[in-house]
């Protein structure tokens, strides 16, 4: 790991400005050799330091955005909740006001990782983590994301790798958190370098390699999350995040699901499924909400809007056997959310 | 026959069950029999690791963190192609960095297969490396990122050549080679034999095979067949390997968290010329090794030479991706297995053909599982290594028998449920080992295997199943080890030995040992071992280090008494042999004389008294002999049982409970046992359902070099494991104890496997049993459409 200086700003203005990239702009290189130059920002610091150990990234610089002070609050707002972008995912599993209609959001935060990384792990830093990809975390592989060439997951090993949307990168988005406030219709709030706020909502903030190849988000250089925004939800919602990983901790996830559900009378008004851990970005499963939405919700139904949910996937080489799990997950998250 | 030898009775059989006596013939200066453990004080009890405390509060002292004055770091340039010429190498640039002392060129790497030259021709001018990671150059610098930057500068000319991944691919007659000419290696016991080698194939070996087994085949009423399929398997140890070489003009001193130290001393005063008396081989606390420290690496070799270049103490510890890469690794195999048998389950021809990888390396071959567990006359075996550009393997826990009883105890089930029988009831009737039976039988009961249903017939889509496999194991000695016990002049008493404690616990054993023949409690014993200036111990591996140093121990300990109470008889109005010690005192054996063992003690006339003391043959003989080691006649045992759920919708695989019975001679630590069992039990779960060393087909490049990609069993994925040791007494040593290390982890994967197969009806052959394997053996994958 590169020796680097650190920095303690004293507000966001401050922090913004000292940043003079993002960690996916100091690591897209055309020579492979992750920028020498760049002050990046750091939460929690465990993507960033796993980065910097395995020597893809570089930075002459760390601002550390964790003594900002405010920014680890969950607070209402309006129907609905702020949440501050250093509140850590163990303080997401705990916080009692998220039972009631976003669930979804404790379920995945409460189950990603490990009990120890997620006292240190940030909400704002999960959602910006890069992902998962071995060559994309190996040195020796300098592949598109990275600003060479090639994807190697296409023809190699892909066993982990996307089976939607995966036109040109096959990574599936890291983070966990991600399936479920993309299902919770929720949106940032992000401050530029010139002070200028923006919102933005989680669904569009994430891209598709098709549109960009070499970052996962719409963040720019400069631009600090200040927010995360948790719109109102009626109460007869209810929400519900399903994992499953090869090993239940310390281990990202191979399929992910957030299910909402809002509920009348064994209803449904109306439904968001989303899928992680299958695409680029979280993955919006619009023919399995179309299934639902409307109708009285059984088993039977639960299995079709599941099987809906995985049409047009477009498996690699060694991963179709994710398409069964991810149906499987689909179905289970949705009656759970019955039995909620 | 020695010239004083006495004949003694000993307990013989598994206590609990049938306890007799045996009469042997015994050297005289062996300490007495031993009665069962029930009838000793520290033997056999369960004692808490003397150096538990030390360790759990980060006081104990690992080899990374042995810090000497002066003291360079040194790290490793490492290829970056699976198979290249090395058109040169240039160093000058790095030698000019700054803080840079020394800096070595790996011409000649150990640890693989190399050809043999042949005569006459000039030692090949270019290198080849032929695998991500293969050394290829050193330096040591005054910090470890100096090294590291240093490192950056070497510059090697490289000229690509084509290379072979995959073993199936590597068997084809115009894959790459990864050797154009013959090869030698060295295994653990002597040279490997020579054997044909065609392309990349090297073998076969058919030196087990026994009878005609086509003909057996030809007799079976039944035939049973499968191909079975494991994965490379990487050490995992929690220490990376390390050491801090420190050359003087005076000798060589090595700190290194190793599993031999005498051996590593042997080898390295051969590679450097010295005598013995001029190297020194040091380790104290260590986190584990699983064969992968067995033996001086080419980074041992590349820290010593740094050192004598240098002329300063040089570190080198290999980082997690290094582990992974290049510190060994269990062999992958593909096995194919014909199994004939009659009606009543005789087992008539056994046939197997194995293929294995261990990369660059020789040492695939699937064991001796098959050919010693079950009694069959007719038997082949036909095992080949393949040639690969990958890492070279090495001895991992239980080598050889881990994949093999995968294979053959998933057979035996098959067979069983192809006649209707049990699969308790078939192995009754081809088991021949006592040890086993009663294991079924103390196993069967534990476990409630009568809960078991027929295959595939839980309901739902969580399904459960029940499932048992056997292990067995060579019990193997170390002959030459040797070990000191001292009495000191204030009453304490120090053991001596350059064995190691590799984390398995011989320190406390040790400690109990001499505890008990002195009458005196473990905590008031100090275990001084892992150094070679103590009397030459036995390695740690091959599940013998406690079957090898315990009997020395015990007979330094009783020949020092004997010493002691010479000196003090006089002055208890008694001779020698009429006192004992026992609960810190030392007196007449009916009690009415005794003083406290310091008094005994203060009574001597030099500072200590001592006694070295060998490991004397088994009494009643080995059943082979190969160079220091022996195999003795019983071989070890154990039954494991295992209850699974199967999800059929996502294919996870959860180990719920496992039962095992166990032997290992006479336990000396119960506790210590149970947690070598559950590290077994632990680990073969693990090489069972998740490991798995993935290199890239199109570059080489192992993907998941590091502990979250390469995945590891995990404190959810623990079951809940009950261990139950049998006491086995043969009258063979002065303690009777055999290892336990390697037994434990054999039966668990197949275990596992006839469970999995228990609960879903559908026969897993390949491991891992990842999700992706189990849902693809259950036809649940879909077929795939078209890319994009
Ligand atoms: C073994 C293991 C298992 C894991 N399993 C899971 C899992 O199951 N699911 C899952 O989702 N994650 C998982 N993780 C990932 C982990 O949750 C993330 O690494 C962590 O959340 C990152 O948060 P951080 O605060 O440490 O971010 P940092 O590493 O500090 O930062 C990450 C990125 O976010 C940027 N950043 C942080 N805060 C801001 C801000 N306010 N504004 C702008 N940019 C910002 C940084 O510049 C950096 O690019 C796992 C990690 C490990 C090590
Ligand atoms: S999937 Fe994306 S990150 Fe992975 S190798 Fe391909 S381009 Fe790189």
């Amino acid at each position: 790991m590169n020796g680097f200086e650190w920095m303690s700003p004293g507000s966001v203005e401050q922090a913004a400005r000292a940043a003079s990239a993002t960690v996916a702009t100091a690591m897209a290189r055309r020579s492979g050799t992750p920028a020498a130059d760049a002050a990046v920002l750091k939460a929690g610091g465990i993507d960033l330091l796993d980065l910097m150990k395995e020597g893809l990234l570089a930075p002459r610089r760390l601002i550390n955005l964790r003594t900002l002070p405010g920014l680890d609050r969950i607070e209402p707002a309006g129907g609905g909740l702020r949440i501050g972008p250093n509140v850590t995912l163990a303080q997401l599993a705990a916080e009692g006001r998220l039972r009631t209609r976003w669930g979804a959001l404790a379920d995945a935060a409460g189950g990603a990782a490990s009990p120890q990384i997620r006292q240190l792990a940030t909400l704002a830093g999960n959602l910006l983590q890069r992902p998962r990809c071995w060559y994309f975390r190996s040195r020796a592989h300098h592949c598109v994301r990275k600003g060479g060439d090639t994807c190697f997951a296409f023809a190699g090993e892909n066993q982990y790798h996307a089976i939607f949307e995966h036109n040109g990168c096959a990574i599936v988005h890291p983070s966990t958190c991600a399936t479920a406030l993309v299902a919770l219709g929720a949106g940032l709030k992000i401050t530029d370098r010139a002070g200028a706020k923006r919102t933005v909502s989680l669904e569009e903030f994430f891209v598709l390699p098709e549109l960009e190849l070499q970052q996962e988000n719409r963040l720019a250089s400069g631009e600090i999350v200040t927010a995360v925004e948790l719109p109102e939800q009626r109460a007869s919602v209810r929400s519900v995040h399903l994992r499953y990983a090869e090993t239940e901790s310390f281990d990202w996830p191979l399929a992910d699901v957030a299910v909402v559900l809002d509920l009348a009378e064994g209803v449904c008004r109306k439904a968001a499924i989303v899928l992680g851990a299958c695409a680029p970005a979280p993955h919006r499963a619009r023919a399995a909400e179309a299934a639902l939405t409307g109708q009285r919700i059984d088993e039977a139904l639960a299995r079709a809007a599941a099987h809906a949910a995985l049409q047009g996937a477009m498996p690699l080489s060694r991963n179709a056997y994710k398409v069964p799990i991810f149906e499987a997950l689909v179905r289970r998250a949705i009656l759970a959310v019955l039995a909620a | 026959m020695p010239e004083d030898v006495r004949t003694r009775s000993y307990p013989v059989g598994i206590a609990g069950v049938a306890l007799g006596e045996l009469e042997r013939s015994v050297p005289d200066d062996e300490a007495p029999p031993l009665p069962p453990n029930a009838r000793l004080n520290a033997i056999g009890r369960s004692t808490p690791r003397l150096n538990g405390p030390a360790k759990v509060t980060g006081r104990a002292t690992f080899t990374v963190d042995v810090k000497l004055p002066g003291m360079l770091h040194a790290r490793m340039l490492r290829s970056a192609h699976p198979h290249a010429r090395i058109l040169s190498i240039d160093t000058r640039a790095a030698e000019r960095q700054p803080g840079v002392r020394a800096v070595h060129v790996i011409e000649h790497p150990l640890g693989r297969a190399n050809e043999i030259p042949s005569p006459g021709e000039p030692d090949a001018a270019h290198r080849r490396v032929r695998y991500v990671g293969d050394p290829i150059a050193a330096l040591a610098a005054v910090t470890p990122q100096a090294a590291q930057a240093a490192l950056e500068r070497i510059v090697v000319d490289y000229q690509p050549l084509p290379f072979v991944i995959d073993l199936e691919d590597a068997r084809q007659s115009d894959a790459p080679r990864v050797f154009d000419r013959p090869v030698r290696t060295e295994f653990f016991l002597g040279p490997a034999p020579q054997l044909p080698q065609h392309g990349n194939v090297h073998g076969p070996d058919t030196s087990a095979s026994r009878g005609d087994a086509a003909a057996g085949l030809r007799a079976a009423e039944l035939v049973v067949e499968g191909e079975f399929r494991t994965q490379v398997q990487t050490h995992c140890c929690l220490e990376p390997h390390a050491l801090v070489a420190d050359w003087r003009r005076d000798g060589l001193t090595v700190y290194i968290s190793t599993q031999f130290t005498a051996g590593i001393r042997a080898e390295l005063a051969e590679a450097y010329g010295l005598p013995l008396n001029r190297v020194r081989v040091v380790v104290d606390a260590m986190g584990g090794g699983f064969g992968s420290k067995s033996r001086i690496g080419n980074y041992v070799l590349a820290a010593v030479e740094l050192s004598r270049k240098a002329g300063a103490p040089v570190r080198l510890a290999l980082d997690r991706r290094e582990e992974q890469i290049d510190s060994g690794n269990r062999p992958s195999t593909v096995q194919r297995i014909r199994l004939g048998a009659r009606r009543d389950g005789t087992l008539t021809g056994v046939a197997i053909e194995a293929y294995g990888s261990a990369g660059v390396a020789l040492g695939a071959s699937v064991g001796n599982f098959a050919q010693s567990i079950y009694e069959c006359a007719d038997f082949a075996l036909e095992q080949s290594d393949v040639f690969t550009h990958a890492g070279p393997g090495c001895a991992m826990r239980a080598p050889g028998n881990v994949p093999g009883a995968f294979a053959y105890e998933q057979v035996i089930d098959e067979l069983a449920e192809r006649l209707g029988l049990d699969p308790i009831t078939l192995r009754e009737r081809i088991d021949p080992s006592p040890l086993r039976r009663e294991q079924r039988r103390c196993g069967a009961e534990r476990f409630g295997w009568s809960r078991r249903q027929p295959p595939g017939s839980s309901p739902g889509t969580l399904k459960r199943g029940l499932g048992m496999a056997q292990s067995h194991w060579p019990a193997l000695i170390q002959i030459n080890s040797s070990c000191e016990v001292r009495i000191l002049r204030d009453g304490s008493v120090e053991v001596r030995s350059s064995v190691q404690d590799i984390g398995t616990g011989i320190t406390t054993v040790l400690a109990q040992v001499v505890a008990e023949e002195l009458g005196l409690t473990p905590q008031a014993i100090a275990v001084h071992i892992g150094d070679t200036d103590f009397p030459a111990g036995p390695p740690s591996y091959g599940s013998r280090t406690t079957a090898s140093i315990t009997p020395p121990a015990r007979n330094a300990a009783y020949r020092a008494l004997r010493l002691l109470m010479q000196v003090v008889a006089p002055s208890l109005g008694a001779t020698a042999e009429g006192l004992i010690a026992r609960g810190g005192r030392i007196g007449t054996a009916d009690g009415s004389r005794s003083i406290t063992f310091r008094e005994a003690a203060a009574q001597l006339r030099n500072d200590q008294i001592s006694a070295v003391a060998s490991r004397s043959d088994d009494y009643g003989g080995f059943g082979r002999r190969m160079g220091d080691a022996a195999i003795g006649r019983m071989g070890l045992g154990g039954v494991q049982f295992a209850e699974v759920t199967v999800d059929t919708e996502t294919g996870r695989v959860h180990v719920e409970r496992v039962v095992a019975v166990h032997d290992c001679g006479r336990p000396m630590n119960p506790r210590q046992i149970e947690s070598q069992v559950h590290g077994g039990i632990l680990q073969g779960i693990s090489y069972a359902l998740f490991e798995e060393r993935i290199l890239d087909r199109h570059t080489g490049q192992m993907l998941n070099p590091n502990l979250e990609q390469y995945k590891i069993l995990r404190a959810r994925e623990t079951p809940a494991i009950e261990v139950h040791v049998l006491e086995n007494y043969q009258g063979n040593s002065a303690t009777d104890a055999y290892g336990i290390a390697e037994p434990s982890i054999i039966a668990t994967a197949p275990a596992v496997a006839n469970a999995v197969y228990n609960a879903i009806g559908v026969r897993l052959r390949v491991l891992p049993m990842s999700p992706a394997a189990v849902l693809t053996a259950l036809g649940r994958v879909p077929s795939r459409s078209a890319p994009p």
